[in-house]
């Protein structure tokens, strides 16, 4: 164990060097992911204006806390790994990470917490800057906030498994982009990014509560909005845990049925 | 004293790939939307050799010999498609740790060093995942810059390495665990007659210093004639056009013959072995395999 903490500190002042050299695509995923928050908001809280105010039982203000929780959420939650596999496999870059006795998860967690880390000197700031314009309703109790931190780190987890699973798609087929655009169009859809999940009807809610995205974003931002009891809370996190379980499962299958596939080419 | 396990025991090892077979033109892009056709391409067959612990072992061979396929059959890149490999008794492709931690894969034209960081972060990053002591660390960083003379590189982005700086920084890298068992891919492809006098007489000393076991391919007969002090031309003997297998164990380098290479079929032909604790007693390094289908 001390072992795997010295392996994670070692890769995560690494890692933040290496970050440190793509500043200005940093900046750039940045904005992308501000300019959705933003777009969102606008577009909801113009909706509620509308309509005397109130859509399905959000304010605009309810709204901007919401989308400004949820960028949040996002920026903690994301990887990247279904976008960068397909290069890995097809350029050889994914075996001198095989030849090494570290599962090349770990390399993963490792550099998409420094990357946070260097990012939320700038999104922290952004965020206060948005709460200043938009004036969001933002009044959790302090137990959601608390019971908050567990849930992100599992829906962190869940992200993580799901989407390194799916990326090991690339191990079969080299061209995984469409695959991946699959599953980013459900997530937007399913996790609560495109509208609440409460404004939609009944049974898109039914199905979505079968499915892992809403227990990856929505969830999470629900909570930390004060909109969810503490049984709702319990109810959440059995969901996230049975997903991780499942997730892990998957990938656990895809790792090693994969790896008998893997060709090694290019390298 | 020479020591009867062989560090590396190949029985029999097959890698079969299955390639999409597609004629050129519109209308054979449109059949294969409706029928996928694939040929099976036999990369290595059933081939079988061993190397003794501290052997300097050199495979030559033409592109598309198997070399490479086979050495990442043996570092666990690649799951065999038939036979077994053996590597310091561990089967290499279930990957166990204490197996990776014993090798390494050197790949003249791959990358394992990040590009935009300091070669030293690169080598910081393998203590931690090796979980090397820092202090055996510090004395092998210090050995490895004197044998390889990395001095004012380390410090360095890897980007801005010329090539043949970048590539004595990889095979550090490489080596920074004390690997027991080295494979080494073309370690001297696209670098000047200089710099791969340097590599050469660096794996010669590497190799007397710690009897780590290598093997080695390569195109060039300079990397074998310089690290394999004996070594054999075995093209005849595995050749299926053999003629006279007799010269095997002839006390002068033979140079092989290439263009047994075209008559015989995809497979292992040459491999040149050097065995220090043989001392004159040196076997022919002929890979037993079946005669070609």
């Amino acid at each position: 164990m001390r072992g795997l903490a010295d392996i994670y500190a070692t890769l995560f002042r690494t890692d933040l060097a290496l970050q440190l050299q793509y500043r200005a695509e940093m900046v750039i995923w940045l904005i992308n992911r501000i300019v959705e928050a933003l777009v969102f908001l606008s577009v909801w809280s113009a909706v509620a204006r509308s309509q005397g105010g109130q859509v399905g039982g959000f304010s605009s203000a309810d709204f901007a806390a919401y989308y400004i929780t949820m960028m949040m959420m996002g920026h903690l939650t994301f990887t990247w790994f279904m976008f960068e596999f397909e290069y890995r496999v097809r350029s050889g870059a994914f075996s001198p990470l095989l030849l090494q006795p570290l599962h090349p998860i770990h390399r993963d967690i490792a550099i998409n917490i420094a990357y946070k880390f260097l990012t939320l000197t700038v999104m922290l700031p952004t965020m206060g800057l948005m709460v200043w314009i938009f004036d969001p309703a933002f009044d959790p109790p302090a137990w959601a906030v608390w019971a908050s931190i567990p849930v992100v780190l599992l829906a962190f987890l869940m992200r993580l498994f799901v989407e390194w699973a799916l990326a090991l798609v690339a191990l079969w087929t080299t061209r995984t982009a469409a695959a991946n655009q699959i599953y980013f169009a459900a997530l937007l859809f399913f996790s609560g990014q495109m509208a609440p999940l409460s404004l939609l009807p009944g049974w898109l809610q039914t199905l979505a509560a079968m499915l892992p995205f809403r227990w990856m974003l929505a969830f999470p931002t629900e909570l930390l909005l004060g909109r969810l009891t503490p049984a709702d809370v319990l109810w959440g996190v059995a969901a996230q845990v049975t997903w991780l379980f499942l997730s892990w499962g998957l990938l656990a299958l895809v790792w090693s049925r994969g790896l008998r596939r893997y060709s090694a080419v290019g390298s | 004293m020479v020591q009867h396990t062989p560090a590396i025991d190949v029985r029999e090892l097959s890698k079969t790939y299955a390639v999409p077979v597609r004629e050129a033109g519109l209308s054979a892009a449109l059949r294969s939307l409706v029928r996928r056709r694939t040929r099976l391409v036999e990369a290595v067959r059933e081939i079988s050799f061993s190397v003794s612990p501290g052997e300097i072992v050199g495979f030559l061979g033409p592109n598309g010999a198997g070399k490479t396929t086979t050495l990442k059959m043996l570092s666990g890149l690649l799951y065999p498609s038939g036979g077994r490999g053996l590597v310091l008794g561990f089967e290499p492709f279930k990957r166990q740790r204490d197996f990776l931690r014993r090798i390494t894969l050197v790949m003249g034209n791959r990358n394992q060093l990040i590009w935009d960081i300091p070669v030293l972060d690169s080598f910081e990053r393998n203590r931690a995942i090796y979980r090397l002591e820092r202090g055996a660390y510090r004395q092998t960083v210090e050995e490895l810059t004197e044998l390889l003379d990395l001095d004012g590189l380390l410090d360095k982005p890897v980007r801005n390495l010329s090539l043949g700086e970048r590539m004595k920084c990889e095979v550090a890298a490489a080596l920074l665990h004390k690997p027991q068992v080295l494979f080494l891919d073309e370690p001297t492809i696209g670098l000047d007659v200089t710099m791969q006098r340097r590599i050469r007489a660096f794996l010669a000393e590497y190799n007397r210093r710690y009897g780590a076991t290598v093997l080695l391919t390569s195109h060039y007969m300079a990397d074998v004639e310089a690290l394999c002090r004996r070594w054999s031309s075995t093209a005849e003997c595995c050749s299926s056009t053999a003629s006279s297998p007799g010269w095997c164990g002839a006390s002068r380098p033979t140079r092989p013959s290439w263009s047994s290479w075209e008559t015989g079929t995809k497979t292992w032909a040459n491999m040149a072995r050097w065995c220090p604790a043989a001392r004159g007693g040196w076997r022919c390094g002929c890979p037993r395999r079946r005669p070609p289908r």
